[in-house]
């Protein structure tokens, strides 16, 4: 059912419920990703190789992880340093910011949506989060995973030998459709604001309330 | 007692608490979750949530047994009783406390106490009931443990 590539995968999932951390980490092991999950995002940063703290924001390698982690997956609402924070700082730091981002609330707050997808996040998830959620986030990391460099020259996920032949034109542009698909970040983004939308029925919806105010 | 009819015994119990309301679909995607790999997923959360929520309304108690009462503290906690509630398809709980962060936000202490009163008592209501599902779920897994031997 899975491929074997994917079980290389590894997300990183931050969220300060010990509950929500258990969903998450069930769904994406379900999906056959590696998991780790942290309850901060200070943990979060810590776990990525960064200090929490504006010193090392230019400092590009202080001291990386050894584990690659393929996409942050995490909470908007949580004390200290929220899911936004976290976001802007992955995308402030240039050994991070083209890891790809998964932000997920609670609350339909539609500014909130905007906000980190202006910000560069990939996707925004209405809690609770469900097995259908995640098929939306594979064609992220494999857009972003670079295998090695040769891949990364030759494209996106093309398991292609080195000497590919120029033809195939067909091929090339199933690839390309697909890759075209997974790039759309309209089409993306509007989905994943029209489900966020959608089931926004309660009135919390007027009311950004958050322990932290963003 | 055969594996079957406690299989029986718990699907008639889940059923009926989908049918009561007391359950929502998220608690169909836990289903879903649980496998021959990870037996215990469901006992787990629901476990965990028990936990959770009991220390949750006993802050919610205590704030709003202060003369003065912190509604934004309050708001906190059950924002955090919504989401974990929502989290396992405790329907009627995570309805409760949507009514009840209305009454926050209108600083009324009495809506809030009565919502509080109101969350409590679905708990305790949907807690008789998930223990009945956690002992079923861990005698099932009992005996299935066994079969393999």
């Amino acid at each position: 059912m899975a491929i074997t590539a994917e079980a290389q995968f590894h997300v990183l999932a931050v969220d300060d419920s010990l509950i929500d951390r258990k969903l998450i980490e069930r769904l994406l092991r379900t999906s056959s990703y590696q998991v780790t999950t942290v309850d901060s995002g200070s943990k979060a940063l810590e776990f990525l190789g960064l200090q929490d703290d504006d010193d090392d924001e230019d400092s590009s390698d202080s001291s990386p992880s050894e584990i690659e982690v393929n996409l942050v997956i995490t909470d908007y609402c949580m004390p200290g340093m929220t899911g936004y924070d976290l976001l802007k700082r992955i995308k402030e730091t240039s050994s991070l910011k083209d890891i790809p981002v998964v932000i997920m609330s609670s609350e339909n707050v539609p500014s909130r949506i905007n906000m980190c997808l202006e910000e560069g996040a990939e996707e925004f998830f209405l809690k609770p989060v469900q097995m259908s959620d995640l098929e939306r986030i594979r064609p992220h990391i494999m857009r972003r995973k670079p295998a090695d460099p040769e891949e990364e020259e030759q494209g996106e996920d093309q398991p292609q030998p080195s000497q590919t032949p120029p033809v195939l034109p067909l091929q090339q542009q199933i690839t390309n459709d697909n890759t075209a698909m997974a790039m759309a970040p309209d089409s993306s983004s509007s989905s994943s604001k029209r489900k966020a939308m959608d089931e926004g029925l309660s009135p919390e919806r007027r009311r950004p309330r958050c322990t932290v105010t963003a | 007692m055969a594996a079957a009819t406690l299989k029986d015994q718990l699907s008639g119990l889940v059923n009926s608490m989908f049918a009561e309301g007391l359950l929502d679909d998220q608690f169909t995607q836990l289903q879903m979750l649980q496998d021959a790999n990870n037996p215990g997923f469901i006992a787990e959360v629901i476990t965990l949530f028990c936990e959770d929520a009991e220390r949750l309304l006993k802050e919610l108690t205590t704030l709003l047994d202060q003369v003065a009462v912190d509604y934004h503290k309050v708001d906190a906690y059950v924002h955090q009783l919504k989401g974990s509630s929502s989290s396992v398809g405790a329907q009627h709980i995570k309805h409760g406390c949507i009514r009840f962060r209305q009454f926050c936000e209108e600083n009324s202490k009495e809506g809030c106490v009565h919502a509080l009163n109101l969350v409590k008592h679905e708990y305790y209501r949907l807690k008789t009931k998930f223990e009945t599902m956690v002992q079923l779920e861990q005698r099932i897994q009992a005996y299935e443990g066994q079969q393999q031997q």
